[in-house]
């Protein structure tokens, strides 16, 4: 049995094969329309998520198997005080698969340390959030159709940002990337990032307060949200919240293949105006998203479909 | 200074001058109840300056605690007055319950039941990490 709590725990040919099969899955749906018939899968969500989960359940439904839920700590036993090891044990006893999104860092392995069945991490706090980045690795590939030779910018909350931390990571295993990271000063990429991913592996890249500056030159462009749940201090977050902001006349001078991803939700750092810009990927990479959990899924449970 | 030598007991000799308290509190010899003997700034030919902790019982040690603290202290088992075994501590791959996580986004800081991992990320650095939030050991 194999769990995924950090998209590292992927090598980039079980990324490739997972590619291909969520591929395979938006070739032929129907295939897979009773792969995971008789199987369960238990989302156990104890942090606010709208997306998130219900990726995990349409998957699963559209794998032909089932979902148990729980969609808020109060509603669980953690609300009387059950630690995660323990609602893991018990989790493992109805389900054949869990998917797991806690608001603390580290509490996904946990659970996969004490699970009998194969733990999903679908974010663990400010941490990991590994099926995010599978979504964004397939987006990049379906409309890039390549992950090497590519300037890739992010901008916004580069520093709690977990979804940049897990993309960073990932594509930092292919060759000839260049990243440009775009922040304010109080929200920049943490330097263990830099030193250990990007330093380490030899990767150019380029820290700038400007968004304008570097947009000719990117090919994708991840925009993220300033999220109020990873601050402690509201001023803090009030000050910074709408720092960059992307919209029309911003993306002037960018090129016309750029993909523009978010992991969503948006809160005003991508004007609506841009949604009908053909290089706005977002809605799509949520689609994507999908895809590549019915894949993780299948690929986790064993179940291979010819 | 002299110190009585130990029959029977552990010699923690070559601690890098400093450390040695911190190596006394860690690895608990405040709570025992034999004598215990903690000579700091001895002079050393190799270090210019030691520190020695010397152990009057045949307890067993945590090497982990030693190699996480200070990599290259020696380790020296007396038996029946005579030196049986010696050891270099080089640093550990892993640490359970040595230290503590302090990072309060972790899953450590609510369950109490959690022993506390910490990973060799950078053997220069001498970096520890938390095997479950990632959070860098404070030193």
């Amino acid at each position: 049995m194999r769990n995924l709590i950090d998209i590292v725990d992927l090598s980039t040919g079980e990324i490739e094969e997972l590619i291909a099969v969520a591929c395979d899955i938006i070739a032929h749906p129907d295939k897979y329309s009773e792969a995971c018939h008789g199987k369960k899968l238990a989302t156990l969500f104890f942090e606010p998520s709208t997306r998130t989960r219900l990726s995990f359940e349409a998957a699963m439904y559209e794998l032909g198997g089932n979902v148990l839920s729980v969609s808020s700590s109060s509603s669980s036993s953690a609300a009387k005080g059950e630690s995660v090891a323990d609602t893991a044990k018990t989790v493992s006893c109805y389900a054949d698969i869990i998917a797991m999104r806690h608001p603390k860092e580290g509490a996904a392995l946990v659970a996969a340390n004490n699970a009998s069945i194969p733990v999903i991490n679908a974010g663990d706090g400010g941490h990991c959030h590994p099926t995010q980045t599978l979504a964004d690795l397939l987006t990049i590939h379906r409309e890039k159709g390549r992950f090497d030779n590519l300037t890739v910018g992010f901008c916004g909350d580069l520093k709690f940002g977990r979804t940049v931390h897990s993309l960073i990571n990932a594509l930092s295993r292919y060759e000839n990337i260049r990243f440009v990271l775009i922040s304010p000063e109080e929200l920049k990429v943490p330097s263990y990032i830099k030193r250990d991913v990007l330093k380490k592996q030899g990767f150019s890249y380029v820290q700038t307060t400007d968004f304008e500056k570097y947009m000719p030159e990117l090919d994708v462009l991840y925009m993220t949200r300033v999220q109020r749940e990873r601050f402690f201090n509201e001023e803090d977050y009030l000050r910074l919240k709408d720092s960059f902001i992307l919209t029309p006349a911003r993306l002037k001078r960018a090129k016309q293949d750029l993909s523009i991803l978010h992991p969503l939700p948006r809160v005003n750092e991508i004007s609506v105006a841009i949604d009908k810009d053909p290089r706005a990927c977002y809605f799509k990479q949520v689609k994507n998203g999908k895809y590549m959990r019915m894949a993780l899924i299948l690929k986790l449970l064993g179940i291979e479909v010819k | 200074m002299n110190v009585d030598s130990i029959q029977n007991g552990v010699v923690i000799d070559h601690i890098t001058a400093g450390c040695g308290m911190r190596l006394y509190s860690l690895l608990g010899l405040g709570a025992l109840d034999v004598s215990v003997a903690l000579m700091k700034n001895a002079s050393s030919k190799k270090m210019g300056r030691k520190d020695i902790i010397k152990i009057d019982a045949d307890i067993a040690i945590d090497f982990d605690v030693i190699g996480y603290v200070d990599p290259g202290a020696t380790v020296n088992i007396i038996k029946n007055g005579k030196l049986v075994e010696k050891r270099v501590i080089l640093m550990p791959e892993k640490l359970t319950n040595v230290i503590r996580c302090k990072n309060p986004r972790c899953i450590t800081s609510t369950e109490q039941e959690l022993p506390h991992i910490f990973r060799l990320t950078d053997k220069e650095r001498k970096e520890y990490r938390c095997i479950y939030c990632e959070a860098k050991a404070g030193r």
